[in-house]
């Protein structure tokens, strides 16, 4: 009994979190923080290296990335978490020390 | 992307208040107010901050470093610090970017380091230094294209890429080939020069999407787009050897998504000129109408973008001796004229379509049909072609996974229907016939975004005379360091040879046509096909704060067969048969641009030609082809007065080695010649005196130096006899030439 419970309990918990990811947007702009056109590459480079993630622009100007995903394959939190290993800070994620340290000089944004 | 400029100044250069081995300073706007987030760094040693809440910052101190100040939307500079020292420092905010980009950043011609294959593109500032008239015209100041005279009758400048002449190069219009078939020789001179917005020119194996006949390179002409195009444009030209020519566009929008322009063209050669007094006119006489009428259709929300084109053209040309009267002369052996009247109709959609919230993801569709008819008659050889064309050419661009991977894919349809009379010595006959083919294309691209890039094509094509075939391409691209670029291709092209279409100039000689075939596909003859190699390096430099960059080119064309045009068996025949042997194209350029002052830029280039062919009788090095060239174009600026108004000058230097000149053994001996040409040289120069932005006016000369070939014309006393020959053209016929002409626009 208490196994039917556990297993239904999951089979619960793996829709939900299917249902999550459904509800992930295909197009979404997050905030990106960075400084030059060196930055613009890196978070690019960063951003497409995750799965999922078809087509990537940043803006300077806006501090924004655009970004397109397959929603079955990734979340804009995984790819803001990529983003703040590079050195980036995002909305949701705050790069670690050590990532934004090993930033250029050019691209050490005010924090 | 906007890039930014950079300047910055030194305001105060403060004393010494920190402890030595640092530099600090303070960072503020020109209102002085504090800039917090300014990057200060030391370029090459990647070490910097980020200036503080009161813009100010502290960094260690390197001896001779240059240290750079940067902020978004604020000029750049680099300067060099002293230990200990503190600088207070004002960041001037960028001028408007329309501003910075006409003034400093604008190129007549631009090379992209980042490109996979090795393309520039030519916009029409870069036309507008030839002044003149059409497109065949518009690579003189062009290293990467040679222009050469083909014959001394017709007039009619032919362009060679790697050695090669234009059926080896795919030549389109919007993407749809359109110099091709019955148009292969006079095509280029059927579109006006100021209807151009830019050429676009590919060296060696191009891509795939425009079909399987490029060999030696591509050449894509956009031509200007009705949603950008200015109310209204004139522009009319004259030169001493009496050609007249008006260009006039007009353009309306009706609304925000459609609009529409006129263009107009009208030229006319008049007076007889004969200044080597051969009895014969040095360029022909005659007259060009041309009408187009384009439409663009607009729709950034639904992502659609349309244009309907429409077009007419008319050209006839008299040539020949000087007294002759087509009315009473033609189809006489009185005196030798000729007549080529040719008459154009093209109508082409394109429609192109961007997916809703996948920018990366599109489609288009093309689609043309091309009317074309020639009636020509050389002396007493006749030669008529029609044509009538179908291209039609679907593609979609998409991604795999992401945007580093793009692929793009499709299906194309072409289908000519040629009718064509051919009536000279040994050849009475028609050769009508119709072609098509239907193929499928796939092309993909991997760019890593830094240092490497490479697009693989391939297409597959079923022709109702060739059968089913495959044509690869394979373009790579290799940064090994800044601002260095190694690209390589490889590639194979195919194609059906139009010999009497691509060699109308040996119309106008009294040669015994042969076709020596052996029951292929069209003609008796077989396809040619060749491959193309290439390598090349680009390395962009600063020597002595100037910019330049150097070019390396190296290309070979291998063909597995061609069709060999041979004049040298005998100087009385001319024999069409396929390759027995081998057949090849190696060309070197070395490119050398370098901006000699500011407003003065240095173009010049070496370019060493090995070409040569199995022909019956040997191996021939081509003929009319000089082994060495030497090129080099100076463009001055003066600077830009506040009503716009401005100098250019333009100076190009053409010198061409010596040219082997086919055989003239069989020749009686007073018309025998020698077996190469004397190097020569060419000079160029235009001087435009722009008083606003709406108006312009122009000088120019052609061939200053006067050289000119002594006898063009074989036999010309006699035109009637066997040795009467006008193929045998290595330079200019006729010496300077001068002209005039203005431009007015309205914006």
């Amino acid at each position: 009994m208490k196994k039917l419970f556990l297993t239904l309990g999951l089979v619960l918990l793996t829709t939900a979190a299917v249902s999550a990811q459904e509800k992930e947007q295909p197009k979404q702009v997050i905030g990106v923080k960075g400084l030059c056109e060196m930055c613009k590459k890196r978070i690019e480079k960063a951003a497409l290296d995750v799965k999922g993630v078809r087509s990537v622009d940043w803006s300077i100007a806006d501090q924004q990335l655009t970004v397109y995903l397959n929603p079955k394959k990734t979340t804009g939190k995984e790819i803001q978490e990529a983003i703040a290993k590079a050195g980036h800070d995002t909305d949701a994620v705050k790069a670690t020390d050590e990532a934004y340290n090993d930033l250029h000089g050019c691209c050490k944004y005010q924090r | 992307m906007i890039k930014h400029l950079v300047t910055l100044v030194v305001l105060t250069a403060g004393t010494s208040l920190y402890a030595q081995q640092t530099i600090t300073g303070q960072i503020v706007d020109e209102t002085h107010t504090p800039i917090i987030g300014a990057s200060v760094f030391y370029a090459h040693q990647s070490i910097g901050v980020a200036t503080d809440m009161q813009g100010k910052f502290t960094l260690t101190f390197i001896e001779k470093a240059p240290l750079t100040i940067s902020y978004i939307g604020y000029k750049t500079q680099t300067l060099t610090p002293q230990e200990g020292q503190s600088y207070h420092l004002i960041l001037q905010p960028e001028e408007s970017l329309d501003e910075v980009i006409i003034k400093t950043k604008q190129r007549n011609t631009t090379r992209s380091i980042k490109g996979t294959t090795n393309s520039f593109t030519m916009n029409s500032g870069e036309l507008l230094k030839a002044a003149c008239c059409n497109i065949s015209e518009a690579f003189e100041t062009n290293p990467s294209i040679d222009v050469n005279y083909t014959d001394a009758i017709t007039g009619t400048k032919q362009i060679k890429m790697l050695g090669l002449t234009s059926p080896y190069i795919l030549i389109a219009e919007e993407n749809i080939p359109s110099v091709r078939g019955a148009s292969q020789i006079y095509g280029l001179t059927f579109t006006p020069g100021t209807w151009v917005e830019s050429i676009q020119v590919t060296k060696g194996a191009g891509t795939v999407i425009n079909g399987y006949e490029s060999i030696s390179g591509q050449l894509n002409t956009e031509l200007i787009k009705p949603a950008t195009d200015r109310p209204f444009y004139l522009n009319l030209y004259g030169s001493n050897d009496e050609r007249f020519e008006a260009n006039i566009h007009g353009n309306y929008r009706l609304n925000d998504k459609w609009s529409s322009s006129l263009f107009i063209h009208g030229n006319v050669r008049t007076g007889d000129h004969d200044k080597n007094h051969d009895g014969f006119l040095d360029m022909p006489k005659g007259e060009q109408i041309n009408v187009m009428n384009r439409w663009q259709y607009i729709n950034p929300e639904k992502g659609v973008v349309s244009f309907i084109t429409a077009r007419y053209m008319k050209d006839n040309k008299v040539a020949g001796q000087v007294d002759f009267d087509k009315k009473k002369d033609k189809g006489s052996t009185v005196l030798w004229g000729s007549e080529i009247n040719t008459e154009k109709i093209d109508l082409s959609t394109k429609i192109g379509y961007v997916f809703p919230d996948l920018p990366f993801q599109s489609a288009g569709l093309q689609v043309a049909y091309n009317y074309h008819k020639q009636d020509s008659y050389f002396g007493l050889n006749l030669y008529d072609i029609k044509q009538n064309s179908l291209y039609s050419n679907l593609v979609f661009n998409s991604i795999i996974s992401n945007t580093l991977h793009k692929f793009t894919t499709g299906l194309s349809f072409t289908l000519d229907q040629y009718t064509e009379q051919v009536f000279v010595p040994g050849i009475d006959g028609n050769f009508n016939r119709t072609d098509n083919a239907l193929g499928a294309f796939y092309e993909y691209t991997y760019d890593n975004t830094t240092d490497f890039s490479v697009v693989a094509g391939m297409r597959v094509d079923y022709h109702n005379r060739m059968g089913l075939f495959a044509t690869p391409r394979l373009h790579l691209r290799y940064n090994p360091w800044e601002n260095g670029v190694l690209r390589a291709s490889v590639g194979r092209g195919k194609r059906l040879a139009n010999v009497f279409a691509e060699n109308q100039i040996f119309f106008a000689t009294n040669r015994y046509f042969q076709l020596e075939g052996n029951n292929g596909k069209i003609y008796d003859l077989d396809p040619e096909i060749a491959w193309n190699y290439g390598l090349s390096f680009t390395q962009n430099f600063h020597f002595i704060g100037r910019k330049g960059d150097v070019t390396l080119d190296f290309y070979r064309t291998d063909f597995e067969n061609q069709i060999v045009v041979d004049a040298d068996y005998n100087a009385h025949q001319l024999l069409f048969y396929n390759l027995d042997g081998k057949s090849y194209a190696n060309s070197f350029q070395l490119e050398v641009n370098y901006n000699l002052a500011r407003n003065l830029n240095l173009r010049s280039a070496y370019k060493y030609y090995d070409i040569a062919t199995d022909q019956k009788t040997g191996t021939f090095e081509k003929a009319y082809q000089p082994k060495h060239r030497f090129f080099a174009n100076l463009e001055f600026t003066t600077n830009e007065k506040d009503n716009g108004a401005h100098w250019k000058f333009d100076f190009t230097y053409n010198w061409l080695g010596k040219q082997r000149i086919t055989t003239t053994e069989q020749y009686a001996e007073v018309n025998q010649l020698k077996s190469s040409s004397n190097p020569y040289s060419l000079m160029n120069f235009q001087i435009t005196k722009v008083f606003s932005p709406r108006f312009e006016f122009y000088v120019g000369g052609e061939n200053m130096g006067n050289y000119k070939q002594r006898n063009p014309i074989v036999s010309a006393s006699n035109p009637f006899d066997t040795d009467f020959d006008t193929s045998m053209v290595y330079a200019p016929i006729t010496g300077s030439m001068y002209y005039a002409g203005l431009r007015f626009k309205l914006d």
